[in-house]
């Protein structure tokens, strides 16, 4: 018997699926029923948690295009991710670029990466010294400002004055 | 190196030495790194996890400062092998579990760690003693430097480095600082600088990382967020606020020494005595004890015992390292009586 889903390896899994009162027998190869238990399996704590913001930034018109995009490298849906909170492979990211950039703004305040390259293998200029260092304060010295992180402020305000004086200097 | 050569071996982060190691146990760095075109390690199948494996043990093989190293494959270590590595901070609890092709190499002054399918395909951890996360930065970022020429690293130009989990992306990068701050605890301060500390963002953890409860006065406190600034500000946005918790440690301590000098003496020296003298002892009561035993030591009230040796009880001590210094297979309470032993032999020889 070959297995269900890919047609290819031979069927060694054998589950029931109950949906809807309707019985479902299926006959799965180990990896694909390896990427079906794990798509099924439910987690909770940070997944949950993960899963559920992802739904908050899902645009409602969509709704069904968002849930049926799978990502061709992996085989990764996105309604897999919302229910495991992880992606699939490094492909995914971009196959769920559009959900994804206003999920990692929630999660991180930002979705554009100024850290370090693997093609340049050399670290960043030195901190403070450029001048996205600078703006990269200001945005943090709202940041602080809005949560009400008074103490953060006022040591990032400090900082900024610094440097805006050695820049005159200059 | 064997597993059984560790157990004889102090590590490097656990000496004690380094900036505010009156206050700062150890700073450690961590890189959460994939490979492009390989599913993550939760999402792939055997054969993939295996090339994941071999691909990377060879590029670390070619790391000149990987080069005095060992990779343990989960799989051929027993269960105390594995929790005894993750009492001396060298992986984490979730690599014990379903060891199927998971793999660590650690390096022979087990300061560098490389977790390999763990949550993601590599987590480099490199740990210091006392605080001093830039010099942890530097030797880390000069690895993960070595092993992108060798590996084709998951990485997008807006993203940063591509994890499995969204709240890692960026520079897949944690850094943490474990704290020892007993004064703010017995002064009851603590519960304030925790809450400051959630409101900055930072996230405080136990000695063992995820999903530990703090003990015995040990804060660990790192970054959560991990995209939109660079390493470097991540760091120094961390030193920052571990400067301030510093400070305030340190002020506590001396209210203390000014105002309730006694109280404080006579705490220590009771701590002291019972590990002196236990016959009986758990590791929760070890390392509540240890905790004041450490503080005397850097009150400069506790005089015969260096802060190497405190640092190490807290080690051995433990489970795993209980049962591998001993050979077998220990029950909980044949465990109790080998601590306190243990504790009794190496405190009354000094």
């Amino acid at each position: 018997m070959l297995c269900d889903i890919c047609g290819k390896n031979p069927a060694t899994v054998h589950l029931t699926e109950i949906i809807d009162e309707q019985m479902n027998e299926l006959h799965l190869c180990e990896d694909c029923a390896r990427h079906k238990s794990a798509a099924m399996e439910q987690q909770f704590g940070l997944s949950d948690l993960l899963g559920s913001m992802a739904n908050f930034e899902k645009p409602s018109s969509k709704e069904e295009e968002v849930v049926t995009i799978k990502c061709p490298s992996c085989g990764l849906t996105y309604a897999d991710f919302k229910k495991i909170g992880r992606m699939g492979c490094g492909e995914c990211f971009n196959v769920f670029r559009k959900y994804l950039a206003p999920l990692l703004k929630r999660i991180h305040g930002s979705n554009q990466h100024i850290g370090k390259n693997p093609a340049k293998t050399k670290a960043p200029t030195k901190l403070y010294k450029t001048k996205a260092g600078l703006q990269e304060l200001k945005n943090q010295l709202q940041k602080a400002i809005q949560q009400e992180a008074f103490e953060e402020a006022a040591r990032l305000r400090d900082k900024i004055k610094e440097m805006e004086a050695k820049k005159e200097k200059e | 190196m064997q597993i059984n050569d560790l157990i004889n071996h102090t590590s490097e982060w656990l000496k004690g030495t380094g900036p505010h190691s009156d206050v700062v146990i150890s700073s450690r760095i961590r890189l959460a790194r994939n490979l492009n075109k390989f599913p993550f390690p939760h999402w792939a199948s055997k054969a993939q996890l295996n090339a994941v494996l071999e691909k990377s043990s060879q590029a670390m093989e070619k790391v000149e400062l990987l080069k005095n190293s060992t990779l343990f494959v989960l799989a051929n270590l027993d269960s105390i092998d594995r929790q005894f590595l993750v009492e001396r901070h060298l992986m984490s609890i979730e690599h014990t579990q379903k060891t199927e092709q998971k793999a660590v190499l650690v390096n022979d002054e087990e300061n560098i760690a490389v977790m390999i399918n763990e949550e993601d395909h590599l987590r480099i951890q490199l740990m210091q003693s006392g605080f001093n996360l830039f010099e942890a930065w530097e030797i880390i970022n000069g690895i993960d430097d070595a092993l992108a020429k060798l590996l084709d690293y998951a990485y997008l130009a807006d993203f940063g480095y591509l994890t499995a989990c969204p709240t890692n992306t960026g520079t897949g990068m944690r850094g943490s600082v474990m704290l020892h701050l007993p004064a703010l605890v017995m002064s009851r301060q603590i519960e304030r600088v925790l809450a400051a500390i959630a409101k900055l963002s930072f996230t405080t953890r136990g000695l063992y990382g995820e999903g530990t409860q703090a003990s015995g006065n040990f804060f660990q406190i790192s970054n959560q967020v991990s995209l939109g600034h660079s390493e470097t500000e991540i760091i120094e946005n961390i030193n920052g606020l571990i400067r301030r918790i510093i400070e305030q440690e340190t002020q506590a301590r001396e209210i203390m020494l000014t105002k309730r000098k006694e109280v404080l003496e006579d705490r220590i020296n009771r701590s002291l005595g019972i590990l002196k003298s236990a016959r009986i002892i758990t590791s929760q009561e070890t390392i509540e004890l240890l905790s004041m035993v450490r503080l005397g030591s850097d009150l400069g009230m506790v005089k015969d015992i260096d802060r190497r040796t405190i640092n190490e009880l807290f080690i051995i001590t433990q489970p795993a390292h209980l049962q591998k210094l001993e050979n077998v297979k220990l029950s909980s309470d044949q465990r109790d009586l080998k601590r306190a032993e243990l504790i009794r032999k190496k405190l009354n020889l000094l």
